[in-house]
C-alpha cells in the first residue's frame, strides 16, 4: 500500500497591541483585537471557509477515499469562536464525516516544550479538552508540536501521554540519506511513531506553487502525480504538511491552488497507485523501518530546520527566560486572567517576529510580522511582560495576607 | 533693532535641542520687544506667533536679480550629494521624515526653481536643501529690511552668508552643536567646512559655552576674541502641565534625547545593568530613538536586564513632560554635549540630574552630579546614591529649583542683544 498523508496546520496568535511603557501598571489588556479580528476575517473569507467547504465536498464526493488531517491551534479556536463560529462549525462539519483526523498540540502554540515538562504536558491537556468539548468528545490520537519542533527527549514526553505517533520535518541533516517516506521510531521511547514531512513536494505546494520563476511552474495535478509515480516503490508513504493558509492566503485564489486540490485526489486515484490516509490510518498500516535519532531539536522552520526562528539571538533569549522563570509564581496564582495571559504569551510568534536572520529568510519573516523591526517586535513584548510580572507580583503578595485570614 | 534670523526647525516641529534653544531665544527677544523675522525652511502653521515668520518654501526667488548668480556660483559645491550625517541616523530620517517628501525626485523642483518646497527635515536631499536655503535667503535679505543677520548653526550658515552677501548687513552666527560634537572623531569635511566658512564670514560668533567655545577655536581655528560665550536657558515651570502620574511601584531612571555616538547611550545601559545588580526596584528607560538604537536594545537584551529597561521610542511634547515628571532620577551622559538644555528641563520638572563632565550645561548647572561619560562605575554610584539617600535627592530638588530662576531666556535674549550692539558698533 502507497498512501498521501495530508496534515494541515491551523492557526493565529493573539497579537500584542502597540504597548507603550507609559502603560506598564495600568492597562492589562495586551491584544490587538482590531488586527486579530480583522486578519481571522481576512483569512477566514480567503481560506478557512472556502478551502473547508472544497474538502468537504471532496471527502464527501469520494466517500472515504479522499482525507486530510489537522491541528488546530487552542488560540485558533478561541478566535473562532470570537471572530468567525461559522468556521468551526465549518471544521466540525468536517470532522464529522469521519475522513478527517485531528490531532493534539500545546495549546497556545507554545515554545514550552524545550524549556518546562510540566507546562508542555499542561498545555496538551487543556487542548485534549477543548478538542473534545468542541468536537463531540473527539479524542486525538496524533500529537504535532508547535511548527513540528520534535527531538528524542519531546517524542519520548509525548509517548508517555499516551500518543500514537508524532509529526516532524523531514529534515535533511538528520536524515542523511535516509528516505522521509517511511515510518519511524522515537529513538527513546519506540512505541511512539514518527511520521517526516517530505519537504520537497510539501513545499512545491505551499510555497513554489504561484512562483512564476520556478521551472515547474504551472504545477499541475497531472505534474505532481508523475513526480509521485518517480518515488521509489517501497517507500509508501508521502507526507504532505504545510500551513491550511497555504490555500488562498499564501497562495492566492487566483493562482487556481483550489482548483489543483479539486482535481488533485481523482488523478491521483486514478494514475497513481496511491492512497489517501489520515496519520492514525498510516501509522496502522505501515510498518516501521527504525530509529529516527533526534538528539538536537528540529523544526520545520526556514533553511535550516532548527530552531533559531524563535530562539538564539538575545532578543529572542531573553524574552523567552523571563517569561518562563515566572513558570513557579504563574502556578501559585489563580486568577484566570493571568493564567489566560501567561498561556498567550508563550505564543511562539511572538518570538518569531523577533528574529534576527535578516538574509535568506528573513523575507518570509517579515511578511508574518506586525511589526517594523525585530527590535520593536522585542520592546513591545517586553513592556507587555513587565506589566505582566508587576501583576502576577501583586497577586502573590497578596496571597499569603487571605491565607491569614 | 530689527533681526533677521535663520533657522532650521522650530517647536513644535523638532527633532531635538536646536528648534527649543530658537523658540526660547526667540521668545526671550521677544520680551525684549525685538523684532525678529525667523526664517525656517518649511513652516506648519502651527508654530506660536512669536516672530515674523518666513517660510522659505513660499519664496519666489527673482533670478533676475544679478548679484545672486555670484551666490549660486559660491553654493554650487554644495551640490555634490554625499552621505550626509547631520543630527539624525538613517533609521530616524524614515522615522520623522514624511516619505512622499522625503522620497521625491523631483523633475521641475531643481534648487534653480523660482519656488522650492522644503521638508525642513534631515533627510537625503539635505545639501540640497542647505543651498537652495541660501538663495531663499538672499531674496529674503533683498526683500525685507533688517538690521543684523543671525544664523543657528551649520545648517542656516551658508543662507547667513548669502543674507550678508546681498544685505552687507553684519552677520552673527550662533553655533549649538559643531561637526565633531555629533561625529566625534568621523568628521565630515563637507558640513566641516560649511560650518568654518560660516565662522569666517561671521562678523561675530555665539558659543552655546566654553566647551564648544574651545572647540571653535582650537578646531576651526577661529580667533578667541570673536566668540562669545551665551549659555542656554531653560523654560518657566508654569507652563508644564500637570498630572503626570506614575503608575509603577519602582523608582524611574531615564535617558531622553537621541540616541547616536553623541548621546553615550551605551554608558547609560552599562551603569543600568550594575545598579540592577544591587537594586532590583528600579526602572530604566531610553527614550528617543536614533541609529544606535537597535545596538541599544540587543544590548539591553544580551545583559538580560530587558524586564527593567525600557525603550520609549521618540517621544512628543506632552510624553517628554511626562516622562520628566515621573523620573526618579534624569541622566545625560553625553560624550560631547556642546550644552544640553534637556537636564535643565528635567530640573524643571524637579528632577535630580547626573551630567556628564563633557557638556556644556555642567558650567552652568551647580546642583547636579557631574561624572565623566565613561565613568560607568561612578555613574551607577550616582543613581543609586540618589535614589536611596533622601537627603541629597531632596537638596538637589530645592537648590536646583532655585537655580533655574537664573537660567532665563530673556536673560539670554539680552546677552544676545548686547552682542549685536558690540557688532554693530564694531562694524559702523
Amino acid at each position: 500500500m502507497r498512501t498521501i498523508c495530508f496534515y494541515f496546520q491551523v492557526h493565529q496568535p493573539f497579537r500584542l497591541k502597540p504597548y507603550r511603557f507609559f502603560d506598564i501598571g495600568e492597562d492589562h489588556d495586551y491584544y490587538d483585537t482590531f488586527s486579530n479580528k480583522s486578519i481571522m476575517r481576512k483569512v477566514a473569507e480567503k481560506c478557512y471557509l472556502p478551502m473547508n467547504s472544497l474538502l468537504l465536498e471532496l471527502v464527501e464526493k469520494y466517500a472515504g477515499k479522499f482525507k486530510v488531517s489537522f491541528s488546530i491551534s487552542g488560540t485558533a479556536l478561541d478566535q473562532f469562536e470570537a471572530y468567525a463560529p461559522e468556521v468551526l462549525e465549518s471544521f466540525q462539519k468536517l470532522v464529522k464525516t469521519g475522513h478527517v483526523e485531528l490531532m493534539n498540540e500545546t495549546y497556545t502554540h507554545s515554545l514550552c516544550g524545550l524549556k518546562s515538562k510540566e507546562e508542555f504536558i499542561r498545555l496538551i491537556t487543556k487542548h485534549q479538552e477543548r478538542i473534545k468539548e468542541l468536537f463531540d468528545g473527539y479524542s486525538p490520537k496524533v500529537f504535532r508540536n508547535t511548527e513540528l519542533i520534535y527531538s528524542d527527549e519531546i517524542g519520548a514526553t509525548v509517548a508517555q501521554l499516551g500518543y500514537k505517533a508524532i509529526l516532524t520535518e523531514g529534515a535533511k541533516h538528520v536524515l542523511g540519506w535516509k528516505s522521509p517516506n517511511f515510518v519511524y521510531l522515537n529513538a527513546i521511547e519506540p512505541k511512539l511513531k514518527v511520521l517526516l514531512k517530505n519537504f520537497r513536494l510539501s513545499d512545491d505546494i505551499a510555497f513554489r506553487f504561484s512562483n512564476r520563476s520556478w521551472a515547474d511552474w504551472p504545477m499541475t495535478t497531472e505534474k505532481f502525480v508523475t513526480w509521485i509515480n518517480q518515488i521509489p516503490q517501497e517507500e509508501e508513504t508521502l507526507n504532505l504538511f504545510m500551513d491550511y493558509e497555504t490555500f488562498g492566503e499564501h497562495q492566492w485564489a487566483e493562482s487556481g491552488i483550489f482548483e489543483f486540490m479539486r482535481h488533485l485526489p481523482d488523478t491521483v486515484l486514478n494514475h497513481s497507485n496511491f492512497t489517501f490516509s489520515t496519520p492514525s490510518e498510516v501509522v496502522e498500516n505501515i510498518p516501521p523501518v527504525g530509529k529516527i535519532h533526534v538528539p538536537i531539536p528540529i523544526s520545520w522552520a526556514d533553511e535550516e530546520r532548527d530552531l533559531t526562528a524563535w530562539l538564539g539571538n538575545d532578543l529572542q533569549d531573553e524574552a523567552f527566560d523571563r517569561l518562563y522563570e515566572l513558570e513557579e509564581l504563574v502556578k501559585s496564582s489563580e486568577d484566570p486572567e493571568i493564567q489566560r495571559d501567561w498561556e498567550y504569551l508563550q505564543t511562539s510568534d511572538h518570538f518569531y517576529y523577533m528574529c534576527t536572520k535578516f538574509f535568506a529568510d528573513g523575507d518570509i519573516h517579515t511578511y508574518f510580522s506586525p511589526y517594523e523591526n525585530p527590535y520593536e517586535a522585542f520592546i513591545n513584548y517586553m513592556n507587555v511582560l513587565s506589566d505582566f510580572i508587576l501583576r502576577l507580583k501583586s497577586t502573590a503578595v497578596k496571597k499569603p495576607k487571605t491565607v491569614k485570614k | 533693532m530689527k533681526v533677521l534670523m535663520f533657522g532650521w526647525e522650530f517647536p513644535p516641529h523638532i527633532s531635538g535641542g536646536l528648534g527649543t534653544a530658537c523658540y526660547g531665544l526667540v521668545k526671550g527677544m521677544m520680551h525684549q520687544k525685538t523684532d525678529v523675522i525667523f526664517v525656517v525652511p518649511k513652516l506648519w502653521g502651527d508654530e506660536e506667533p512669536l516672530a515674523d515668520f518666513v517660510n522659505a518654501s513660499s519664496v519666489t526667488i527673482d533670478y533676475t536679480e544679478r548679484r545672486f548668480k555670484e551666490i549660486w556660483k559660491n553654493l554650487t559645491y554644495l551640490e555634490v550629494t554625499s552621505f550626509l550625517i547631520p543630527y539624525l541616523g538613517p533609521e530616524e530620517y524614515e522615522r520623522f521624515t514624511d516619505k512622499s517628501l522625503h522620497d521625491r525626485i523631483d523633475v521641475d523642483e531643481s534648487v534653480f526653481a523660482k519656488q522650492f518646497s522644503f521638508s525642513g527635515k534631515y533627510g537625503k536631499d539635505l545639501m540640497m536643501e542647505v543651498s537652495r536655503y541660501a538663495l531663499v535667503a538672499a531674496q529674503i535679505a533683498k526683500d525685507k529690511s533688517h538690521d543684523i543677520i543671525h544664523a543657528h548653526d551649520w545648517l542656516a550658515f551658508p543662507a547667513g552668508i548669502a543674507a550678508k552677501e546681498i544685505s552687507g548687513k553684519p552677520l552673527v552666527v550662533h553655533v549649538h552643536a559643531t561637526e565633531y560634537d555629533r561625529t566625534g572623531k568621523n568628521v565630515n569635511l563637507q558640513v566641516y567646512e560649511i560650518e568654518r566658512s560660516g565662522m569666517e564670514a561671521a562678523d561675530h560668533i555665539i558659543a552655546v559655552s566654553q566647551l564648544t567655545k574651545n572647540t571653535i577655536v582650537s578646531k576651526y581655528g577661529i580667533p578667541e576674541e570673536k566668540v562669545t560665550v551665551i549659555h542656554n536657558a531653560v523654560l518657566d515651570a508654569s507652563i508644564i502641565q500637570h498630572g503626570a502620574r506614575k503608575k509603577v511601584p519602582e523608582k524611574i531612571v531615564t535617558f531622553l534625547g537621541r540616541i547616536t555616538y553623541q548621546k553615550g547611550p551605551e554608558y547609560f545601559i552599562e551603569a543600568a545593568a550594575k545598579v540592577l545588580k544591587r537594586d532590583e526596584n528600579v526602572r530604566f528607560v531610553m527614550a528617543g530613538s536614533g541609529d544606535l538604537l537597535h545596538k541599544m536594545v540587543n544590548r539591553v537584551a544580551e545583559l538580560r536586564i530587558a524586564t527593567k529597561f525600557h525603550f520609549t521610542g521618540f517621544l512628543k511634547g506632552g510624553d517628554v513632560d511626562e516622562m520628566f515628571a515621573i523620573s526618579d532620577v534624569y541622566v545625560m551622559p553625553s560624550v560631547s554635549e556642546p550644552f544640553g538644555i534637556s537636564p535643565l528641563e528635567a530640573v524643571r520638572h524637579n528632577t535630580p540630574v547626573i551630567i556628564s563632565k563633557q557638556s556644556g550645561v555642567a558650567e552652568v548647572l551647580q546642583n547636579a552630579i557631574k561624572v565623566d561619560f565613561w565613568d560607568i562605575d561612578s555613574m551607577a554610584d550616582a543613581i543609586f546614591g540618589l535614589l536611596h539617600y533622601d537627603g541629597i535627592s531632596r537638596m538637589f530638588r530645592e537648590m536646583g529649583s532655585n537655580e533655574l530662576k537664573k537660567l532665563k531666556w530673556e536673560q539670554v535674549a539680552l546677552k544676545v542683544m548686547d552682542t549685536y550692539q558690540h557688532t554693530l558698533t564694531k562694524n559702523v
